[in-house]
């Protein structure tokens, strides 16, 4: 039933418009000659070389990195842990909470997880830095990493881990030699996800970091406020390639997987 | 149907001195408030090939999971060699499992999923190659070493689960459905393999199967279970020709069971002698029993089909009904007639087909006469 209409052409060209156009604009007037945002005068990758001159922003893009990194490993860790429990430990008294206080951060109002994570460091007398959020970045992303690791775990044969159990492992060692290795491409797509969620977070940043830890988002957002140069819109454009192709490798790896995983069943029943 | 064994009888069921290997003492296993095992007793023996037979949910899977460990016991204890094993992990049981679905491990080499527990083992590591090596030959599966479960067929599949499970020279060996993922004419084959294998090894094998034939063919001792209890444990021919109830009776096989009455017996007639009246006007069904069975008591009276004799003609026998052939059903080497003796009675009768087809000379509402001798059959009070 795939049938080329101009109402459906219509209707794609519309969607996609209002979508990306703002971001096509962006990416064009980052590679402007003029200093004028919104003059054209020609084509030109100046900006993305005086981008590399820029102290401030290095330094920023340095933190990020750093953030995003530390606090996408931790989540993971965390998160797959919390799945891993969430599947395997069957009925336990609190198991609705349990699951419900995993994913509450997936809908609650970004400003109030910051908030509240402002307030926790205070009273706890921790200095803002990077530390904090990294801190605060694992906390929102562990339950992304956790909902995508408990897809891939539900549909995981159980028998597999008693098999290792029964053949001498200890119930860790029968995780780190079986379960893990088998759902690697959701521990990893966990992680791309948890890495780009945390490179391009604003606000829960602004209300963790400290002067010494600007993150690029915060940078931007703060340099913007004293007007667009074409400097920002090559660091954007440069943004929007990571989280790209972050998001591209992950929805890939988990991709690839399922269709390995299909695969080996259809040999598997054909023979 | 048993395999003739060549050695001396294997029974040490019936040595009052031989000391069981597992010993299963009134055991119950609770899910919430479902019973699957109820106050169980069991003494399985060294070297034997145990088949748990019975229908979907009667808990002979929770039985063997019990002794893999995986479920432990609501109440009462489970012995392996004397030693109570409720507290032992699985991982430290020297029993090893072979899964329904095999679960190999997808992500190793078959090589190394042979290798997987013996790695875990206090096996030095120089000598796991030649046990490794040595359990490819013995499972005909050297040219597969290198390849990933995903790439040998089922039966490869399931020879590679064998030989892991056996890798570890375990003490018991459960098999949990081994041959149900497999057409009919490789589990045939595979079902020889196993039993080449069990003796070869001499390991306890305790299988779990739904598959009366499986389990007959297979097994040294069948236990035939129903909602979490054990109907009967015994031989496959004794199963087969001795059903203690009308459920193992009619679990096994095909069987005609016809419900009757215990007439007084004759004058001079042996202790044994039953005379069983089931329909008026016929004559009553002579059997033996090995009980006394008090007169007037209501009894169900079992015979196999094959065991039922077809004529066109009165045969002199201890038993003979007439009646008229009701369905044929032919199965080739053999035909299976439904013949009715009584309004609403049928019984079955199974004939070898030693003559070509059109020389058969009973048809469709033809007038025949069943008969069986007085120890064909079995009286059965339950």
């Amino acid at each position: 039933m795939r049938r080329f209409t101009w109402f459906n052409a219509t209707a794609l060209t519309f969607g996609f418009a209002f979508l990306y156009l703002p971001m096509l604009i962006l990416i064009s007037y980052s590679f402007n000659e003029s200093r004028l945002v919104t003059v054209w005068a020609g084509f030109s990758t100046k900006w993305y070389g005086e981008l590399l001159q820029n102290e401030q922003f290095l330094k920023a893009a340095w933190v990020t990195l750093k953030v995003a990194f530390w606090s996408s490993t931790l989540a993971t860790v965390l998160g797959t842990m919390a799945a891993y429990i969430m599947v395997r430990a069957g009925r336990f008294r609190g198991r609705g909470l349990f699951s419900g206080m995993i994913y509450a951060p997936l809908v609650m109002p970004e400003v109030i997880t910051g908030l509240s994570l402002l307030l926790f460091f205070i009273a706890i007398g921790l200095d803002r830095g990077v530390l904090t959020i990294v801190l605060a970045h694992t906390t929102f992303a562990m339950c992304y990493v956790s909902v995508v690791v408990t897809s891939r775990l539900v549909s995981f044969d159980r028998s597999l881990e008693e098999a290792a159990l029964d053949l001498g492992c200890t119930p860790f060692d029968a995780f780190r030699s079986v379960t893990l290795p088998i759902i690697l491409p959701a521990v990893i797509s966990g992680w791309l996800l948890a890495f780009t969620l945390s490179l391009d977070d604003l606000v829960i940043a602004s209300f963790t970091s400290g002067p010494s830890s600007t993150t690029l988002p915060i940078k931007i957002f703060s340099a913007v406020r004293l007007g667009v140069t074409p400097e920002i819109n090559a660091l954007s454009t440069l943004m929007i390639g990571i989280v790209t192709v972050g998001v591209i490798a992950a929805s890939l790896v988990s991709r690839a997987s399922t269709i390995k995983a299909r695969a080996d069943e259809q040999r598997a029943n054909q023979t | 149907m048993a395999h003739p064994r060549p050695e001396v009888a294997f029974a040490p069921w019936d040595d009052p001195e031989a000391k069981p290997l597992i010993q299963f003492k009134n055991v119950t296993k609770r899910f919430g408030d479902f019973t699957a095992i109820e106050d169980l007793t069991l003494d399985i023996y060294a070297k034997e090939f145990f088949a748990l037979l019975g229908p979907s949910g009667c808990g002979k899977t929770t039985l063997m999971r019990m002794l893999g460990g995986f479920e432990t016991p609501s109440e009462g204890t489970i012995l392996l060699d004397g030693v109570d094993i409720g507290p032992v992990p699985p991982n430290e049981r020297p029993v090893n499992m072979m899964f329904q679905s095999y679960a190999l491990f997808p992500h190793l080499s078959v090589w190394d999923n042979i290798a997987f527990g013996l790695k875990r083992s206090a096996m030095p590591k120089d000598q796991i190659g030649d046990r490794v090596e040595k359990m490819l030959k013995l499972t005909q599966l050297g040219k597969f070493a290198k390849r990933k479960p995903h790439q040998i067929s089922g039966g490869q599949r399931q020879r590679v689960a064998l030989a892991r499970a056996l890798a570890k020279a375990p003490k018991l060996l459960l098999l949990d459905e081994p041959l149900g993922a497999l057409d009919k004419k490789l589990r045939h084959e595979t079902q020889f393999e196993l039993m080449d294998i069990q003796e070869t090894t001499g390991t306890t094998f305790v299988i779990v199967t739904h598959d009366q034939e499986e389990a007959m063919t297979v097994a040294s001792r069948v236990a035939v279970m129903t909602e979490g209890k054990l109907a009967q444990v015994a031989t496959p021919d004794q199963i087969y020709e001795a059903p203690n109830s009308t459920y193992v009776a009619d679990f096994i096989g095909d069987v005609n069971i016809i419900e009757g009455t215990v007439e007084v017996p004759e004058k001079g007639a042996a202790d044994t002698a039953v005379t069983i009246r089931w329909a008026n006007h016929k004559a009553p069904i002579n059997a033996y029993s090995d009980r006394h069975l008090p007169a007037a008591s209501s009894v169900h009276f079992a015979i196999r089909p094959e065991k039922v004799a077809i004529s066109s003609e009165a045969p002199e026998a201890a038993n003979v009904v007439e009646g008229k052939i009701l369905d044929i059903a032919y199965l080739g080497n053999i035909s299976t007639y439904h013949v009715e003796v009584a309004p609403g009675m049928v019984i079955k009768a199974q004939a070898t087909n030693n003559r070509r087809i059109s020389r058969r000379n009973l048809t469709w509402e033809d007038h025949v006469y069943l008969s069986w001798t007085d120890t064909a059959g079995v009286v059965l009070t339950e």
